[in-house]
């Protein structure tokens, strides 16, 4: 299934927190994944109501045990499983080793530092400058976010991006972002953290190039 | 003698009080599992009634209903009351009541500890409660993650509750998975070999080792987090060498397994009904037995799937990824195996089969989007949003709550020796299956939609105020269908209509007892010979009745059975249980009152609730026993057989066995801690270190040693007819030198409060050190009793139990010993 044809099915009015309307590379091979996903959960959960049904109908010959335990625990039981996992397994490594924040040249480092109930933001290449609740990054290039918090554990989550990464006091975990086109991406904190929790929100900037240069000079807040 | 005069005869040993006082004083299986069950379902009410209030704060947007303080105590408690107060007790009341029935004998192996354990649980679950209904409950979700938990960003008493109250609660359930081994290996009727044991027994068996091995390290991080909490010990704090992933890895580390401590018992409930709705047998016993064997090793290699967003390198990500998804392996071969059992029979659609059809879809699925789960990259968006909230909803109740309904009325006839009047329940469970998977499929689609877990509620603009209205409103037809089960059950026990005996055709040994069981369940025990001793054998309940089994004479006013070979099910030795006493609730309530001076910081009180603890176990291992040898005594069916107080391998040797796995579980964790604070936690390495001192060393380790080898030659001695005592003063001399180096070099830490690294080993030298101090309770026990006249070379079976644990003592205090001066010496 095809991310793009799909996802109109279920977006809706409801498009700037989902998973299923990507707008980032790293955000868009998840979503393809969960559509794939989805699809074969759906085609076993048939096969095997249908086999349980089945059971209320079909009367099968008489056989001995021996005969059934190799169709239904080692064919099915072990010999279905194990196809169907080992794929799945394949495949979601291979998905997961294209999201490792990995060396580039075009590269852009930020840093997020959480606490209750805030997101500040620093820039490798703008140095002293922070900003609050607003991360800016260029559009169609690689950001590696360095995520810590200075408090209790919180997480950064821009869902039209890429998938969460904590932060946990006393170490940092470098999370790979990227948006496809320039625009204003919601964030979220998604570790229960309080009772501010729900209004610990953010948002990604994601400009082209000159109102990058331009953030970088100092021009634009 | 006649069945009738038989009956009334073992009636009169085995009764409990009349009327309520029997309550608080019945060390009876039969009635603590109908009082567990019971509890159980008084929690599930309260779980789900707060699960009402979440959905109905979350049916509209911008809902002002509940603000985010009772919100977060909300979503806290369910979660808890669900987990530790519901679906665990649930699988004790259940198997407390079962097994003894199924497996041909008349009680568990500690009949007491039945009892202690259950006024534990009532005790703590009575504590949460209490912070619930004044506003003062947990509210750091059911997971707890420190530092919000800790003592900087949650001053209050809220989380101390949680801390306390559980791990109160826990101690009922490793009572429960100490006595259910134990029992299950050493308690069975005659005959009955491992390969011819219930399956239920197996899943129980599996499940309790999975209790022993999978709650320490949850205990351990409780404590740590309490002592954080109370005395400033920095486990969790990163500036201070601690870390707040090592709570995360303790908590998952009992967390993951936990989800199978709850879903194999309902597994095992599935193969025992299922087949019988079928009319047929199980199809691929020993395939069934060793998937879930497997299940409980994977499950204890997954724990780091919840925590696919923590930072854990790609190694390990892709590790943890693998084990999740082979876990599905088992799983799949059981499930398989139940539908090929549907298709070998041919299946009837009874009730208990309803719910069971409920269980194959709900949980189904659930597996499909746990291996969703499983996979990293997808976790990485669906972590900590409803998704993940649907997920194990689909997981719990399908794999649990559907399974238990199906148990609930398959064995209702048993319990009240009635049949169903109304047919409600067949309504009841359309409700609840309609009304949960429009509850959960809907959660699932907001998850995906964006929609956190645990947000009090959502702006209008989200867009996701159709879909969470459609789950609320179906949360409302599943509580209706499960209050009709509850009036269902209810009218089933008041309306008298009677019922007969095995009303399912059943082949297991439950129903071969009248309905409702008698307190002794059987007049006298069967000779097993196959797996279905019913099948084939309908006139078998006449003949116990009858007395032809074993044990079949009353005498002496005893309550008796017997023990078997672990492996062949031979009978090995007679067991006299103690009769009806007050003293478990006593001892029960005396632990809640060292829990409560914790809760409440009452410390001076501390001291006292513990020398009552001792006093009060000294009386309970004191009513044991004889002073005068008995001899071997007749077992019925010309089977002779000593008492087992006169064997070696009493059942408190094994039962300390199974308390010191649990026990070297949480010595473990605490090591495992030690290591991975060392390693990963980034305020590393201490300010100081302990200054390693040979002499230390050496006195602590020898004199541990000693005791053990003291312990040694006492047995060696008694054998011989010789006194042991001599002995066991050089023993009990030796293991308090022990306790005393262990508190010198608590001593001599640097100070606590500044380090993780002297916190931690504060904590491993007063472990030593307790366990010394109660190793040496147990050797002055035995002087007394040897002085009394307890002990004889036949009356012997208290010397290897105390050796047991003379010998953990040693082991954890040399280990210990290496652990703390270590690094002194490298460094
Ligand atoms: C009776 C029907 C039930 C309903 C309607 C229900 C509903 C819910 C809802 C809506 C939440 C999410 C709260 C939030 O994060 O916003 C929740 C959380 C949870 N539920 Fe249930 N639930 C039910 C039964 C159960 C059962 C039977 C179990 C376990 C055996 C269970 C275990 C949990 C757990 C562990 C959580 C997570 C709590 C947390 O986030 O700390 N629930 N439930
Ligand atoms: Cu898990
Ligand atoms: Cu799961």
């Amino acid at each position: 299934m095809a991310a793009g044809s799909t996802s109109i099915l279920l977006i809706g009015c409801s498009g700037d927190l989902s998973i299923v309307d990507p707008a980032g590379p790293a955000a868009r091979s998840i979503a393809t994944l969960w559509w794939v996903m989805l699809a074969g959960a759906v085609a076993i959960l048939v096969m095997v109501t249908g086999l349980v049904v089945a059971a209320f109908r079909v009367r099968q010959p008489v056989a001995g045990d021996a005969r059934r335990e190799k169709i239904w625990i080692i064919g099915l039981g072990l010999g279905f499983s194990m196809t169907v996992l080992a794929a799945l397994l394949a495949y979601g490594l291979a998905a997961g080793e294209r999201l490792m924040p990995r060396a580039a040249p075009d590269v852009v480092r930020v840093a997020a530092e959480a606490r209750q109930w805030e997101w500040r933001f620093t820039y490798d290449d703008r140095p002293g400058h922070v900003t609050a609740n607003l991360l800016h990054i260029p559009a169609g290039r690689p950001v590696d976010v360095a995520i810590t918090s200075v408090d209790v554990v919180h997480s950064f989550w821009v869902p039209r991006l890429a998938g969460k990464l904590d932060a946990i006091p006393g170490h940092v975990n470098v999370l790979r972002i990227e948006a496809d086109l320039p625009g204003t991406y919601r964030g979220l904190t998604a570790e229960y953290n309080g009772e501010g929790y729900r209004g610990h929100v953010f948002a990604v900037q994601a400009h082209d190039a000159e109102g990058w240069a331009a953030f970088l000079e100092g021009s634009t807040p | 003698m006649t069945a009738l005069r038989r009956h009334r005869k073992l009636s009169a040993i085995w009764a409990s009080e009349p009327g309520w006082k029997g309550w608080t004083s019945s060390v009876n299986h039969t009635d603590l599992g109908r009082m567990f069950l019971v509890t159980a379902f008084f929690f599930f009410l309260v779980g789900g009634l707060l699960a009402m209030l979440i959905r109905a704060q979350l049916a509209t947007p911008d809902s002002a209903f509940v603000d985010a303080g009772a919100f977060s105590q909300f979503f806290t408690m369910h979660g808890t009351i669900m987990m530790f107060l519901f679906a665990i007790p649930t699988f004790e009341g259940l198997a407390i009541y079962l097994l003894p029935k199924m497996l041909g004998t008349r009680d568990l192996a500690f009949p007491r500890l039945t009892a202690y354990g259950y006024w534990c649980y009532v005790f703590g679950g009575l504590m949460l409660l209490v912070a619930l209904v004044f506003g003062i409950a947990p509210n750091g979700g059911w997971f707890m993650y420190p530092p919000l938990t800790g003592p900087l960003y949650s001053p209050g008493i809220n989380t101390d509750f949680w801390l306390i109250g559980i791990t109160f609660v826990e101690i009922s359930a490793i009572c429960a998975a100490v006595e259910f081994t134990v029992s299950i290996l050493k308690y069975r009727a005659p005959g009955m070999s491992l390969d011819k044991m219930p399956i239920f027994a197996w899943y129980a068996l599996v499940t309790s080792l999975m209790i022993l091995t999978g709650f320490p390290p949850l205990i351990l991080g409780s404590i740590l987090l309490e002592v954080e909490r109370a005395f400033g010990l920095p486990f969790f704090q990163a500036d201070l060498g601690g870390d707040s992933l090592l709570w995360q890895h303790l908590f998952w580390l009992f967390g993951h397994p936990e989800v199978y401590i709850i879903f194999l018992p309902a597994a095992g409930v599935i193969s025992t009904i299922l087949p019988v709705m079928a009319r047929t047998t199980l199809l691929g016993y020993g395939w069934i037995v060793a998937s879930a064997v497997a299940l409980a090793f994977l499950s204890f290699g997954l724990w780091v799937h919840h925590m696919f967003t923590t930072g854990i390198p790609q190694m390990g990500l892709a590790f943890f990824s693998a084990a999740s998804t082979l876990v599905a392996v088992p799983t799949g071969v059981q499930v398989f195996a139940w539908i090929g059992t549907l298709w070998k029979g041919r299946p009837e659609l009874h009730l208990p089969m309803l719910h069971i059809l409920g269980f194959f879809v709900t949980f189904v699925i659930g597996g499909l989007t746990g291996v969703m789960v499983a996979v990293v990259p997808f976790d990485w968006q669906a972590h900590d949003t409803a998704f993940i909230t649907a997920h194990l909803h689909y997981v719990l109740f399908g794999g649990f709550v559907f399974p238990i309904l199906a148990g609930i009325y398959y064995w209702l006839p048993l319990v009240t020796g009635r049949r169903r009047f109304f047919r409600l329940g067949e309504m009841a469970f359309a409700l609840i299956f309609l009304g949960f998977h429009g509850t959960f499929l809907a959660m699932h689609w907001v998850g995906l939609l964006g929609q956190r877990r645990r947000i009090e509620t959502y702006d209008a603009d989200t867009g996701w105020g159709a879909i969470n209205f459609v789950s609320s409103l179906s949360s409302f037809v599943m509580a209706i269908g499960l209050a009709m089960v509850l009036i269902d059950v209810a009218i089933h026990a008041l309306i008298a209509v009677r019922g007969r005996r095995n009303p399912w055709g059943a082949g297991s040994l439950e129903w071969a007892s009248m309905s409702p069981p008698p307190a002794y369940n059987f007049a006298s025990l069967p000779e097993v010979t196959s797996r279905e001793p019913l099948h084939g054998d309908p006139g078998l309940p006449n003949r116990l009745a009858r007395g032809e089994g074993y044990l079949g004479t009353p005498r002496d006013g005893r309550r008796e059975t017997m023990t078997v070979d672990i492996a062949s099910g031979r009978p090995e030795g007679i067991v006299i249980y103690p009769g009806n006493t007050r003293l478990p609730i006593m001892m029960a309530a005396v632990t809640g009152l060292f829990f409560l001076s914790i809760l409440l910081k009452l410390f001076w009180l501390t001291p006292f609730a513990l020398a009552g603890i001792a006093a009060l176990a000294l009386v309970w291992v004191w009513q044991l026993g004889d002073r005068a040898d008995q001899g071997l005594q007749d077992a019925g069916r010309g089977a002779v057989l000593p008492l087992v107080g006169e064997t070696d391998r009493a059942p408190g040797w094994w039962g300390s066995v199974f308390l010191l796995v649990a026990n070297a579980t949480f010595f473990g964790s605490l090591l495992f801690g030690y290591a991975f604070l060392w390693t990963v936690a980034p305020g590393w390495p201490p300010p100081e270190w302990l200054p390693p001192s040979m002499a230390e060393l050496g006195i602590g380790a020898g004199s541990a040693i000693g005791a053990a080898l003291a312990m040694r030659l006492a047995i060696l001695r008694n054998r011989r007819s010789e006194t042991p005592v001599p002995f066991l003063a050089l023993a009990l001399a030796a293991t308090l030198a022990t306790a005393l180096t262990f508190g010198m070099l608590i001593l001599r830490l640097p100070p606590p409060d500044g380090h993780a690294y002297a916190a931690t080993l504060l904590i491993l030298g007063a472990y030593v050190m307790l366990h010394a101090l109660l190793a040496g309770l147990m050797q002055a026990f035995l002087i007394v009793r040897a002085r009394r006249g307890f002990i004889s070379p036949r009356r012997r079976a208290e010397l290897p139990i105390v050796l047991l644990w003379s010998d953990y003592v040693a082991a954890v205090a040399a280990l210990s010993l290496l652990a703390a001066h270590l690094p002194g010496f490298l460094v």
